[in-house]
C-alpha cells in the first residue's frame, strides 16, 4: 500500500525527449467519484495515465469466511450487504442454490413475486447509476431527478419487505412475507411516473454535446477483451457479449416474459451508457407483463425449519443489475456450508479498468470508471 | 459440444485424468502438474473455452483443489475443470495470459489461501493488509481477534 503521495523523476529522461517524468498519484480511498472505499494508485506522464492500479480490501469483511459458520437461512442476510444496490437478487442467488440442492419447488406466486422484485430493484440501480454518473461529471441536477423515481421503488419495497437497502426479503423456498395490498397499484403508478420522466433523462443528458463527447469514444473495450476479462453485465453487453443470464440460463419466470437484451457494439463508455438507459426500459417491459398476472396461492414453499444441504457442490447463476453473480456452495452434509465463493461481477469488472484507461486524460478516467457502476462492498466482500 | 466430445479428446492427452457427471456441469480432475497445458488446449479451438467466470480454491484440509469454471462464448458448454494441489508446497502455474480476469482471481487465490501461481505477473497482496500473516481462508486459521465461532 502507498502511505504517502510520490513523485518519481525518471532520471533517464530529460527535456530532450519530451518528457517531464512520471508522477504517482492516489485517488482514495477517501473520494467522492469512488462511491465508497477504492484506492487507485495512478502513474501519471504528463496528464496521459500509464498505469491503473486498484487496491482493494478497505470493505473487506471476508464474507465467505463468515458463511462458513452460518446455517442456510442466516448466510442470506450477510449477502445483502455485498452489492447493497442489488440486496434482492443477491438474495435471490443464494435462496435458489439452495433450492437446487434440496429440490425445492418455489410456488408460482413467489417466483413472480420474485422476479417483480428483481426488476424494480434493477430499476432502482440504474437509478442511481445514472444520477451519480452524471455528477461524476459534474452535473449535478440529474442525481434528482433520478432519486425522484429511485425514492419510489424504495418505498415500495418499505412496505412490503421492511426495509429499504438490506431487503433480506428472499428465503430458501420464496419469499419472507406477502405482498402489501399496495403493492400492485403502487407499482403501476410508479410505471407511469417512470413513463412520463424517461425521455427528460435524455433531454438532461443523453443529448449534451458536452456529455457525448466526454463519453463517445473513451474507456473502449473490445469484444475479445470483455470476454478475457471476464467482464458480464452492460460492461461487457456494451461491447457486443451476449451474457445476460436471464437469457442464457432462464431461471424463475423469466422464459415466460417477452424482453430483449440489449446490446451496442461500440464498446466506449456512450455504449455502457445507453445500455443502462435501454436495460431500465426493458425492466419495466417485464413488470409490465407480469403485474397483472400475479397467481394467487402460497408465497413459500414449505420447508424444514433446520436446512441440511446433501453432499456435494452447487452453484447458480443470475443476472444482477452489475452483471452476473455466481453463487458457488460446498456442501459436506451438514447445515453449514463447507465453502462458499460468491463471484461478483464488479471484481471482474474493475480488473478490467487498467486496461480500458491506459493511455487516455486522467479527467476520462472518472468518466469511464462511472459507466462501470461498482459498488465496492461487491468487489471486496 | 458434447460432454462425450471433451472427455474422448481430454482422455487422449491426459490418460489420467478422471470425470465426474453427477452436477449440473462436467468436471475434469487432474492434477496442478497437468494444468498449464490442458489450459491451452481447451482454450484453442475446438473448444473454444474462452470465458472464465469463476476460479476459487477449496482446502480439504489433507489437500487444496483449484476450480475453474470455464464456459464458451460462441456454442455455450460449461466446464468445471478441478486440480489438485498439494497443500504444504501449493503450487500451480498462472493461466493470466490465457484468460485476463485470472490474474485478479489468483492474487486473490495467493493471499486468502496462500497458493503460488508459477509465472504470474504480480502476486502482491490484492485484498489483505502487506503485514498480514496466515491464509484466512484455509480450515486451520485462527484469528482470536477478529473471528467469532457461532
Amino acid at each position: 500500500m502507498y502511505t504517502e503521495t510520490q513523485i518519481l523523476k525518471d532520471t533517464t529522461q530529460t527535456a530532450a525527449n519530451g518528457s517531464e517524468g512520471e508522477l504517482v498519484i492516489n485517488v482514495g480511498p477517501q473520494h467522492p467519484a469512488t462511491h465508497g472505499v477504492l484506492h487507485l494508485v495512478i502513474t501519471l506522464n504528463g496528464e496521459t495515465i500509464k498505469k491503473v492500479e486498484p487496491h482493494l480490501g478497505y470493505i473487506h469483511r471476508s464474507i465467505e469466511k463468515m458463511c462458513e459458520s452460518l446455517t442456510y437461512r442466516q448466510f442470506i442476510y450477510v449477502t445483502s450487504r455485498m452489492d447493497y444496490l442489488s440486496a434482492h437478487i443477491n438474495n435471490h442467488a443464494c435462496a435458489m442454490t439452495v433450492e437446487k440442492a434440496m429440490q425445492i419447488e418455489v410456488p408460482q406466486r413467489a417466483q413472480y413475486i420474485r422476479v417483480l422484485m428483481d426488476e424494480l430493484t434493477r430499476v432502482a440501480s440504474h437509478e442511481l447509476w445514472w444520477g451519480a454518473m452524471a455528477m461524476d461529471l459534474g452535473a449535478f441536477t440529474p442525481f434528482f431527478y433520478a432519486f425522484r423515481e429511485r425514492e419510489t421503488i424504495n418505498e415500495i419495497m418499505e412496505e412490503t419487505c421492511g426495509a429499504r437497502l438490506t431487503m433480506n426479503y428472499m428465503v430458501p423456498g420464496g419469499v419472507m412475507a406477502d405482498l402489501h395490498p399496495d403493492f400492485v397499484r403502487k407499482v403501476k403508478a410508479f410505471i407511469q411516473l417512470f413513463k412520463d420522466h424517461i425521455d427528460e433523462y435524455d433531454e438532461l443528458v443523453t443529448g449534451n454535446v458536452i456529455f457525448q463527447n466526454r463519453m463517445k469514444g473513451i474507456g473502449y473495450l473490445s469484444k475479445e477483451d470483455a470476454i478475457s476479462f471476464g467482464c458480464s453485465g452492460p460492461v461487457a453487453r456494451a461491447s457486443g457479449v451476449n451474457c445476460d443470464i436471464r437469457k442464457l440460463s432462464p431461471y424463475e419466470v423469466y422464459s415466460q416474459v417477452e424482453f430483449d437484451e440489449v446490446l451496442q457494439t461500440e464498446g466506449d463508455s456512450f455504449a455502457r451508457y445507453l445500455v443502462r438507459i435501454a436495460e431500465m426500459k426493458q425492466s419495466i417491459r417485464i413488470i409490465e407483463q407480469l403485474i397483472d398476472g400475479i397467481p394467487e396461492g402460497d408465497f413459500q414453499a414449505k420447508t424444514k425449519a433446520v436446512l441440511k444441504l446433501p453432499k456435494g457442490e452447487f452453484y447458480s447463476r443470475v443476472e444482477t443489475a452489475r452483471g452476473e453473480l455466481g453463487v458457488y456452495i460446498v456442501s459436506e452434509g451438514g447445515t453449514t456450508p463447507y465453502r462458499i465463493k460468491f463471484r461478483s461481477p464488479g471484481f471482474s469488472n474493475l480488473s478490467a479498468l487498467d486496461h480500458m484507461v491506459r493511455g487516455s486524460k486522467i479527467g476520462d478516467l472518472m468518466a469511464t470508471m462511472g459507466t462501470l457502476d461498482l459498488v465496492i462492498p461487491d468487489i471486496d466482500r | 459440444m458434447t460432454n462425450e466430445e471433451i472427455k474422448e479428446f481430454i482422455t487422449s492427452i491426459l490418460p489420467s485424468a478422471t470425470y465426474d457427471e453427477t452436477g449440473e456441469w462436467l468436471n475434469i480432475n487432474i492434477e496442478a502438474a497437468q494444468w498449464r497445458r490442458l489450459a491451452q488446449w481447451i482454450r484453442n479451438a475446438p473448444f473454444d473455452m474462452d470465458y472464465l467466470f469463476c476460479l476459487t480454491c477449496i482446502d480439504w484440509k489433507a489437500h487444496l483443489t483449484m476450480v475453474y469454471h470455464l464456459t464458451s462464448t460462441s456454442h455455450r458448454h460449461t466446464i468445471v475443470v478441478k486440480a489438485k494441489v498439494d497443500r504444504g508446497d501449493a503450487q500451480i502455474e498462472t493461466v493470466s495470459d490465457i484468460w485476463r480476469t485470472a490474474e485478479f482471481h489468483e492474487r486473490e487465490v495467493a493471499e486468502l489461501f496462500g497458493v503460488n501461481f508459477i509465472n504470474h505477473p504480480d502476486l502482491r497482496k490484492l485484498i489483505l493488509t502487506d503485514d498480514f500473516e496466515g491464509y484466512p481462508l484455509r480450515k486451520d486459521f485462527e484469528d482470536p481477534v477478529n473471528m467469532i465461532r457461532l
